[in-house]
């Protein structure tokens, strides 16, 4: 049996991945993807932790954390294609009219 | 060495490289099927875990649905000019990346967790189990997600519209 701890590793490194992508990219779709892998992995620390201590409640939220993350990238994609009538671009950079 | 712990390491070195090229690529197509590949390798350790139920749901809503999703976005606004890279920030985000892994990982070691995984019962991850305490406990959770999901759908529909 592989032990929790490989699953927490791994599933920080997938997040900091993640984090790494939000951070580097200029590209608001590949942010969302980005996103989306933030949200697996912490998916895989509910389930692990559901394995290791024998409680369905994990497995649960999981459903949860599917069914917003599918709100999310609905609303996100909408998002991005209103802005991207207007702007013709996918570049963060070029939306910041509400920046001080 | 068991036989599950290789399985792990496979699956883990793979998910890994897929989490990386989705962030590396340049091409937007070839992040999102790595971003799926990613879930597929996901929704295997899922598999692995005793989660049978919700590896499934994860290949059909996330690799499924939600992929597609993001495919016909990418494929309807068709971006041509690639985006320019800038080195400074592209440094210090991989500096700050890498803090958060140590921490993480230091987080998630220090701390003695169960050792031995409590013996899981034929029913653990089953569809039952789920909508046993999907049903009872997490009922309310469960009646506000379907909330969430209308307002979801109800914006899209709204922002997606084009304006005249």
């Amino acid at each position: 049996m592989v032990p929790l701890s490989y699953y927490l590793i791994l599933s920080a490194v997938i997040f900091t991945i993640g984090v790494l992508g939000v951070l580097i990219r200029r590209n608001l779709i590949v942010l969302l993807m980005s996103i989306e892998l933030m949200l697996n992995a912490v998916n895989l620390t509910f389930i692990a932790f559901s394995r290791f201590l024998g409680s369905t409640g994990g497995q649960v939220m999981v459903f949860f954390v599917m069914a917003v993350a599918a709100a999310e990238a609905v609303i996100g994609l909408a998002i991005i294609i209103a802005v991207f009538r207007h702007r013709q671009t996918l570049d963060p950079q070029a939306m910041q009219l509400l920046k001080w | 060495m068991t036989g599950s712990e290789i399985l792990f390491f496979i699956l883990a070195g793979l998910l890994a490289i897929a989490a990386l090229l989705v962030v590396f690529q340049r091409n937007v197509v070839h992040c999102a099927m790595a971003l799926v590949a990613a879930l597929f390798l996901i929704a295997i350790l899922f598999l692995t875990l005793q989660a049978p139920m919700v590896g499934v749901l994860q290949i059909l809503v996330y690799a499924g649905a939600i992929m597609v999703l993001f495919l016909f976005v990418i494929m309807f606004l068709n971006p041509t000019t690639l985006e320019a890279r800038h080195g400074l920030w592209r440094r210090f985000g991989a500096i700050m990346a890498l803090l958060l892994a140590g921490a993480l990982v230091a987080v998630t070691t220090n701390d003695n967790p169960p050792a031995d995984p409590v013996a899981a019962t034929e029913l653990f991850g089953s569809p039952e189990a789920l909508a046993q305490s999907l049903f009872t406990e997490f009922v309310l959770p469960f009646e506000i997600a379907s909330v969430l999901l209308l307002v979801a759908m109800v914006g899209a529909v709204v922002l997606g519209k084009r304006e005249r």
